[in-house]
Formats: structure tokens, C-alpha cells, sequence
């Protein structure tokens, strides 16, 4: 194992109050990591290869402006659209007038639903979601109509012309009341229920710990909004430039909306200003197609914020009941759950946002039995799907307020209950899963209680350093200091049997100065992961050559799945070490044939080939003139199976792990919170970019801190209160903790160069690591995230007596 | 959202005014204008420098940062008819084609960029920052940066690339200041 380790090792030094940076990751042991068995020596020598942090290939064009995201997009001849939104969370349309907006001046077109021509609804895995709401609206936000206008100004003057009569129907609004509620939608109230059974059910512990939990509707609040540009192209179908996670999905449903051949529907990807997982399902991908192949114009569509805030999935609000049981000896004996998820008006990716949210509610531990019951319902609530941690956010932060209710029980050291837990490699996880992959939970935790905490407060400490900022509401001698800790499990790539396979096409050529180069395509989303970055460096570490260029991201190869779900390193990053392994093999081919050696064994170096028993050698641009070599390989996971009805089965494919030390001061009347650090390990396989590793480590703990004390979608009756970045808060970077990061490096069998992703981890833990410090600092249970200010100041206190002797199963 | 009440202007904008602005240096025309139209938004779509970003349009991100006369502003709140008479720099203006600035060059160097959409407001902010305070401590490049968000990054590598460039500064200061 080798460890890095970066950031504040000596934050005590300054003493410069709570805010101190991370420096930049200590980059120790980067070799460039070689795929099993094969050509170590030419990758050594490869510049910008695989384990350095190279640079970024769209990092210049960032920086000066020059990148074009999709909302940059711009046609001389263009329309602006615009969508028409219900404001009610539940209603009947009674009838729509939409004369006096098309007869404005500068409307070209105003489209209802019965101007789809194809399929009238779409969604990720149901189809359920009306592309236009023709009789019902089921929540506040749903498009009514959409309209194509002159000037974007025209636009919103139309949308505000078209006359909607509404009649007001029964609100759900209520999760709980979901299944036993009339149906709200055609294919009833519930999208999911799963339950888990394993081991010795009816199994007591000694100590038994019970407790509520509730998590709040968080926004991915990318920072670039919804937009797209759509052409009508020749042979009436459609090119449409977008900003997305996978663009084949986005295909396949534009299409069958548009009732046009898949061929005749061609995508490409538009600069991603972050996605987080909003951008996973359809928003206006339809719409701004439809307007253009109404009005046979070009049409740019742009949402405000406040209509990104309706128009995107959110994560699904939970509430959950634990029960867990345990030996005296702190040793898990079962874990009883109840989760209930709030999935709003339509499916999006409920059902599997359950499975995660189920088959890891008992989080990163050995546990003898559980049971577990998760259900995932409608309401006229807004609709949620994914967001980075995808269901197992909820529960971890149940599950960890449970474990160190444990511990105080056991009264146990909470890191001590931790490690004796927690599992490794061998072990099963409650669907009886074995983890046959590499497993450093304890490697995690212990590094992350390695890391120094920050320095002790000081007297001369500005206000603006204090909790509450420069509001000069803290007193210093009020603030009392925290700390907590928590771990979690997630899993790599899709589950229950799904085969998520990235496809990859890699040509390899020689430009006119007679250099070679290599093309990557791949439609691989690049969100500001750095995928773009790392196909490089696959490239150049496997055909040694320097000149990696990138083929947009379009819909001209096959699907490279979604970047989600800490994907794409492991699958689409895969699929270009396959393709470049075909080009390599070519190459290795084609020498023989020139050193006229049909059975010896050649290796390729930097720019040529090597007969090693004779030391001929052959140039790789020779070897080309004979024409490019070209592969496009398809790179599949290792099959998993579906749950059984018990939520047994080998669901998953790989697991990484994260453990988060929190440290935070609080002014408990106040209820004011400031997070000071957070000391993480990581669970990473290896770092094949650590710079760019560390990015996502920290910008994933920013999303957790997020969560944990200011992020909230507030939905009263259905409707969202807070729409905008004045209300709904996302940390500052003066809200934002110092970060101090050890990457566990462990290579994971199977998984292309032994990498995990690393996306999802940070913003897990990092959440209930905060609120356990948070508890730390004033004895409150807080059960509840985000924390509020009154929830500090009024809330119930925390030490729950241990109900040891309890039986019932709930 | 949408105000049912409002008495809907069935007109439309009444694109017919033209004047000129006075952007990175260059003098530039824009005909035939709506007079509510934003600065970001002429930067944008009539201007052809998109540089500046649009994530809220209401003055809340700092993704459209822009200087005028000198001041940092959220060019989404500026009224493009309002900057008539005022030195605009964005961010297209602050290096020669080809080349970057230090502050670029820096978050480059840190790894301060991933989906980039923020960065451009950032950098711009940046530079007014280490312009008015070459040395800052922590807390004022975080103060000082507080108005532009970031949801990749955490702000750690962006902080650093800051700290970066003012320790580059001073050092390149004191060679000069050497006799």
C-alpha cells in the first residue's frame, strides 16, 4: 500500500485561525502505474502518462474564456426558447389559450403537448414524465408549453401571453401517505419497495440503540444552467448541441419524443458546467429539438436559476428509523431499517436510488443480520433522481448518528466501534455480497484520524473567523469546538444485473510533419471530472506517443454510458485501453511483417518498435504509412446479478470506501455553525491523476459540508420556496472547511489500472462527520440535515440511553 | 415563476437602439438593441464574447465578473446602456491572444479548474484582488472571493493557485527591489 498525502500537515504552524488551505497534494510515489504485465518500460518514459498529474487538455480555453459551454453556443439565425411552467404543485388543466402569444410580434412558434409527434412522455427508466403536461400537472415547475421567439425578452413576454385555466386538485405532499393515497399518476404512488433479509432475523443484540432520521432535498446547483442549441438538419432530423451526463440516453428519448430514427437524431456534447447528477435525465433536451423542427430555425434554449432549480432532479428526501443491536463487546449483531424516499412527481432513477439507499443502510460494517425495508413513492413534491452518492447519502448519515449512538451506549470510543466493525476484504455486506475486492476500511479511518487537527482558538481571531462571519454575532468566549467521525461505503458502476458498457474508438495516424498522433473518440461525458485528461494519459502510457487529440463527444460512436455513478474512469476508461490495445497489437503486426519476424515477441517504445533478441527496431511512423490503425472496443464490467426477494445477490460490481473527520466550532445559542477541517482518507485503487484526485476529494467534501449545514430545497405545499443562490445557500469559500486528504492506494483486481472512482466518497461521510462533531460541540441529537440554527439552539439533547433488552423488529 | 396577474405586454421588446461601448480597449457598436438588455447579455450574444458566464443572471454567483472603470462588477446587473461611457475589461481582455496571465497560469498549475464554468469570474476577481492587495492573507483571498461560487472544486486548489501567484509576485518584486 502507498499512501499520499496532501494538505495542511503543519496547520498548528500559523495559527492563522480557523482557515487554513491545503497545500498542494504532496505527490510522493507517482510512478506511472502500468497495467498488469505489459510494457513498463515504454511507459516510463511517456511524458504526461498514467499517474501524473497532467494537465488538462481543455484547462487553457477554461481559463481565458475561451471554452465553449453549451450556453456559449450561438447561430446567427437562432430563435430563443422558452418553457411555460405550472405554478401549481397539483392541477387539472382546464383549458390553454395560446392566441394572443402567437400573435405576437417575434413568436415564430408556441407548441402544447399535442404538438409531440412521437411518444408523449419520457423518463430514465420508466417512462412516465409528460414531455408537455396535456390534463394534469403534477408538480409546481412541470412545462406546460414551450415557445420560440426573436429575442429571449419576446420569449418570456410569450410564455406570460398563453392563458392556462387551472383547477386546483388534492395535494400529496406527505411521503408517508403515498401508498395508501389515491393514485396520483396512472401508474400509481409507488415506484419501488424492497426489502432486505439477512442472516438471523430475529437476532438481539445486548445493546440495543434506536433513533430517527430525516435528510432534507438537496440541489446539485451546477453552476451552469440548463441550455442547448438544436439545428434541423438536412434529412429532417435533428443535430443538438448539449450540456449532459449521457448523451445516448439523451438520444434515445429525444428521439422516440420526436418519433424520428435514432440516426437521424445526432448529439453532441456542449461544454458541462457541472452536472452532480441533474443532468442524468431529460430537462429540455425535447423541447428545444420540437422548436427547432417547428420553426426549421435554429433554437437556443437557457434556463434562468430560478428555473434550473424546477427544471432538474433533486435527491430524494429520506426519513428513516434505525434500530441497531450489538454485543457489549461493540460487535454489530443487527440492523433494523426503515427508509422511506420522497421521490417526487416521476420515477427519474428512484427504483435504483432505493437499491443503494437499501442494500447499504448498515454502511461500511460487518453485521451478522439485517432488516431492512425501503420504499420509494410519488408525490406532487418536485421529482428527485440522482445526485453524487446516489441513496447511500441518506442512510450514511443515519447509520453513523447510529454508530456513535452505539457507542455512547457501549460507552466506546466512537472510532474504537468503527474499527472493530469494520469490514474487510472476505466479508459480506447485508445482501451477502462477498467483497472480493480490496477493502481498507480500516486503512481510511486510521488515516484520517492521523491528519493534526486544526490549531485551538485564539483570542486575537478576527470576527469574520468566528461562526456566523462577519455578522459579528459570536462571541469567542461562547464557541465550543467538536469533532466526529464517520465512514462509507459506496459502490462503482450500475447494479442489479445492468450492463453499463462504454465504448471507445482510438486511431492512430501520422499528421503531416510526419509525427504520429492518436484520436480518442469516446462519447463519455466530460462534467469537470477530467475524464478528457485521463483518456490522454491512457493513450500516450499505452501506444507511446506523446500527441493525444480528442474527438468531440457525440453520438457518431457508441454509448459510453453515463458519467455517474463513479463511472467512467473504470468503464470509459477501460474502453480506451482496450482500443488502444487492438491499435498496439496492429502495430506489433505490421512489425513483424517489416522486420520479417512473424513469431518474435516485439516491444513498442516512444515513437518505434524493438526486436529485443536483435535490437532491430522499426519507427511507428513508418509502420503507419502503410495507412492509420483504427479499433473501436466496448469495455463491460463484470456482470452482476438483480436482488432476490430477500435484497440478496452479488448486485454490485466494486465498493470503495472513505473515512471523515469533521472539526467544527459552534456557538451553541446562536445555533451558528463554522466547519474549521475535514481530515479524510480515501479508498482510491490508485491515483492515476492525483492532482486531479484531489480536486474531487475536496469538491466532493464541499457538497457534504453542504448538506450538512445549509443546503436545503424548501418545499412547502409542493412548491419550492428558495429557488435561487440567495435562498438556497452552497458554501462560500468562506464556509469552506480546510481539507486534509490521504489517498489509500490499493490497486483493486479487475478494474483497469487497479483505479476506483473517486466522485462520489468525499461528499458522503463528509456530511455526518460534520453533524457528529456538530453534537460534539453541544449535546443536541440533531437528527435531522441540514442542521439549522434552531435545531442547535432549541433542539432535544442527544444522550439517548441504550434500550438494551428490546426485541421487537419494528 | 410565471405571475398570472401581470398584465402581459403583448408587444414585445422594442429592439431599436444602438450605441457604443468601450470594451478591453476597443470601441464596439451594438445596433438595434433592447435598452433592458444586460451588460452580460450584449457581452455575450451581440458582442461575441461569451467569456463572461450567466449562472444566475441575478448577481449572486459572480460567473459574469467584469471590471468597469476600475470596479468589479456583476456584469448581469449592469444595464449594457448604462456602460456607455465606461472602460469595460473582461476576461477575454486581460491577456494578448496566445498568452495567459499569472493568475491563469496559476490555477492551471494548482489544478484550480474543473467544469470551469465559475473560473473566468474567479480570475477576474483574482486580479482585482492581488491589484488591491498583493499580499493577502487567508482570510481576505477567501473574503475577497466569497461572491464568486464554485461548485467542482471545495476552492482548495483555487485558494492555493492564489497564494501561488502572490508568493510569485513578491519574490519576483524583491529580485527587482535588489540592487
Amino acid at each position: 500500500m502507498t499512501t499520499t498525502t496532501c494538505g495542511p500537515s503543519s496547520t498548528a504552524a500559523t495559527g492563522s485561525a480557523p482557515a487554513v488551505t491545503g497545500s498542494a497534494p504532496a505527490v510522493t510515489g507517482s510512478a506511472p502505474v502500468a497495467p498488469p504485465g505489459t510494457r513498463e518500460r515504454t511507459q516510463r518514459r511517456v511524458r504526461d502518462g498514467l499517474g501524473t498529474s497532467a494537465d488538462r487538455p481543455d484547462g487553457t480555453p477554461k481559463v481565458t474564456g475561451a471554452f465553449a459551454f453549451s450556453s456559449d453556443l450561438h447561430d446567427q439565425r437562432m430563435l430563443w426558447g422558452r418553457t411555460l411552467r405550472s405554478p401549481h404543485a397539483h392541477a387539472r388543466i382546464v383549458s390553454i389559450d395560446t392566441s394572443a402569444a402567437a400573435a405576437m410580434p417575434g413568436v415564430v412558434a408556441v407548441l402544447l403537448a399535442e404538438d409531440v409527434p412521437g411518444k408523449a412522455t419520457f423518463g430514465l427508466e420508466h417512462t412516465d414524465q409528460p414531455v408537455l403536461a396535456r390534463d394534469v400537472v403534477r408538480y409546481e415547475g412541470e412545462a406546460v408549453a414551450i415557445v420560440a421567439a426573436e429575442h429571449p425578452e419576446t420569449a418570456l413576454r410569450a410564455i406570460r401571453a398563453i392563458e392556462v385555466t387551472y383547477e386546483p386538485l388534492p395535494l400529496l405532499t406527505d411521503p408517508a401517505e403515498a401508498a395508501t393515497t389515491d393514485p396520483i399518476h396512472p401508474d400509481g404512488n409507488v415506484f419501488r419497495t424492497l426489502p432486505l433479509r439477512h442472516g438471523d432475523v430475529d437476532a438481539t443484540g445486548d445493546v440495543v440503540v434506536e433513533g430517527t432520521y430525516e435528510v432534507g432535498m438537496q440541489d446539485q446547483a451546477f453552476l451552469g444552467p440548463e441550455s442547448a442549441l438544436a439545428l434541423p438538419s438536412d434529412d429532417g432530423g435533428v443535430e443538438l448541441f448539449i450540456s449532459t451526463q449521457w448523451l445516448h440516453v439523451d438520444r434515445d428519448q429525444v428521439a422516440a419524443c420526436l418519433a424520428l430514427p435514432a440516426d437521424q437524431v445526432h448529439l453532441t456534447l456542449g461544454g458541462v458546467g457541472g452536472a452532480f447528477g441533474a443532468r442524468e435525465d431529460v430537462s429540455l433536451q425535447v423541447h428545444v429539438c420540437l422548436l427547432a423542427l417547428a420553426t426549421g430555425r435554429p433554437v437556443k434554449m437557457l434556463y434562468s436559476r430560478a428555473e434550473s432549480f424546477l427544471g432538474h432532479v433533486h435527491r430524494h428526501p429520506a426519513r428513516m428509523r434505525y434500530r441497531h443491536h450489538a454485543r457489549r463487546d461493540g460487535t454489530l449483531v443487527k440492523v433494523e431499517a426503515e427508509i422511506l424516499l420522497d421521490g417526487g412527481a416521476y420515477a427519474s432513477s428512484s427504483t435504483a436510488v432505493l437499491a443503494n439507499a437499501v442494500c447499504f443502510a448498515a454502511g461500511p460494517y460487518r453485521v451478522e443480520a439485517a432488516r431492512i425495508d425501503g420504499q420509494v413513492v410519488r408525490t406532487n413534491n418536485p421529482p428527485c433522481g440522482a445526485m453524487r452518492g446516489f441513496g447511500v447519502v441518506q442512510v450514511c448519515f443515519a447509520h453513523e448518528a447510529q454508530m456513535d449512538r452505539l457507542a455512547a451506549a457501549l460507552d466506546m470510543d466512537p472510532v474504537e466501534l468503527r474499527l472493530h466493525n469494520a469490514l474487510k476484504p472476505g466479508d459480506a455486506i447485508i445482501t451477502g455480497q462477498r467483497l472480493t475486492g480490496t477493502a481498507p476500511v480500516r486503512e481510511v479511518i486510521e488515516a484520517a484520524m492521523a491528519h493534526p487537527l486544526p490549531p485551538d482558538p485564539r483570542e486575537d481571531e478576527p470576527a469574520i473567523a468566528l461562526p456566523g462571519g462577519a455578522g459579528l454575532t459570536a462571541r469567542r468566549e461562547d464557541v465550543r469546538r467538536g469533532t466526529g467521525i464517520a465512514v462509507s461505503i459506496k459502490n462503482l458502476m450500475y447494479s442489479e444485473g445492468f450492463d453499463d458498457y462504454s465504448t471507445a474508438r482510438v486511431r492512430l495516424e501520422t499528421s503531416p510533419d510526419g509525427e504520429p498522433f492518436a484520436t480518442v473518440h469516446s462519447a463519455c461525458a466530460e462534467v469537470g471530472q477530467g475524464f478528457v485528461t485521463l483518456a490522454q494519459q491512457i493513450t500516450r502510457t499505452a501506444l507511446g506517443i506523446e500527441r493525444v487529440v480528442l474527438h468531440a463527444a457525440d453520438t457518431g460512436v457508441g454509448s459510453a454510458g453515463s458519467t455517474s455513478a463513479s463511472r467512467q474512469t473504470w468503464m470509459s476508461g477501460g474502453a480506451v485501453q482496450l482500443a488502444c490495445d487492438t491499435v498496439h497489437h496492429g502495430l506489433l503486426e505490421r512489425a513483424r511483417g517489416v522486420l520479417g519476424v512473424p513469431d518474435e515477441p516485439l516491444v513498442l517504445e516512444p515513437g518505434r518498435v524493438v526486436d529485443p533478441a536483435t535490437g532491430a527496431e522499426v519507427a511507428i511512423a513508418q509502420l503507419l504509412r502503410a495507412g492509420p490503425l483504427e479499433a473501436t472496443e466496448e469495455h463491460h464490467h463484470a456482470p452482476t446479478s438483480t436482488l432476490d426477494a430477500d435484497g440478496q445477490g452479488d448486485a454490485h460490481v466494486s465498493f470503495a470506501f472513505a473515512a471523515h473527520r469533521a472539526t467544527v466550532d459552534v456557538d451553541p445559542d446562536l445555533g451558528l455553525v463554522r466547519v474549521l477541517q475535514i481530515a479524510t482518507g480515501q479508498d482510491v485503487g490508485r491515483a492515476l491523476n492525483p492532482r486531479a484526485v484531489i480536486g474531487q476529494i475536496e469538491g466532493g467534501i464541499a457538497q457534504g459540508v453542504g448538506l450538512a449545514v445549509m443546503e436545503e430545497i424548501l418545499v412547502e405545499d409542493g412548491l419550492v420556496r428558495n429557488p435561487s443562490f440567495t435562498d438556497y445557500l452552497i458554501p462560500t469559500a468562506l464556509d469552506m472547511p480546510s481539507v486534509a486528504a490521504t489517498l489509500i492506494e490499493q490497486p483493486e483486481p479487475g478494474a483497469p489500472f487497479g483505479a476506483k472512482g473517486v466522485g462520489e466518497p468525499p461528499t458522503i461521510s463528509s456530511t455526518p462527520a460534520v453533524v457528529a462533531a456538530i453534537r460534539d460541540a453541544t449535546g443536541k441529537a440533531l437528527t435531522r440535515v441540514p442542521v439549522r440554527a434552531q435545531d442547535i439552539a432549541f433542539g432535544e439533547a442527544g444522550a439517548i440511553p441504550p434500550t438494551a433488552g428490546s426485541t421487537s423488529a419494528g | 415563476m410565471t405571475d398570472h396577474d401581470a398584465t402581459p405586454d403583448l408587444t414585445g421588446p422594442d429592439l431599436s437602439e444602438s450605441y457604443a461601448l468601450s470594451i478591453n480597449g476597443r470601441d464596439r457598436e451594438v445596433a438595434d438593441a433592447w435598452l433592458g438588455e444586460s451588460l452580460l447579455y450584449v457581452l455575450r450574444e451581440r458582442l461575441g464574447l461569451p467569456g463572461s458566464k450567466n449562472a444566475c443572471e441575478q448577481g449572486e454567483c459572480g460567473s459574469c465578473s467584469v471590471m468597469m472603470d476600475g470596479l468589479l462588477v456583476n456584469s448581469c446587473c449592469v444595464l449594457a446602456a448604462d456602460a456607455v461611457d465606461a472602460d469595460v475589461r473582461t476576461v477575454e481582455g486581460l491577456a494578448p491572444d496566445g498568452t495567459l496571465t499569472d493568475v491563469q497560469q496559476a490555477f492551471l498549475d494548482a489544478g484550480a479548474v474543473q467544469c470551469g464554468f465559475c473560473i473566468p469570474g474567479l480570475i477576474v476577481s483574482v486580479h482585482d484582488l492581488l491589484d488591491r492587495a498583493p499580499q493577502p492573507d487567508e482570510l481576505e483571498v477567501r473574503e475577497a472571493i466569497s461572491g464568486n461560487l464554485c461548485r467542482c472544486t471545495g476552492y482548495g486548489r483555487i485558494l492555493q493557485a492564489v497564494q501561488d501567484v502572490a508568493a510569485a509576485r513578491t519574490a519576483a518584486d524583491a529580485q527587482e527591489d535588489r540592487p
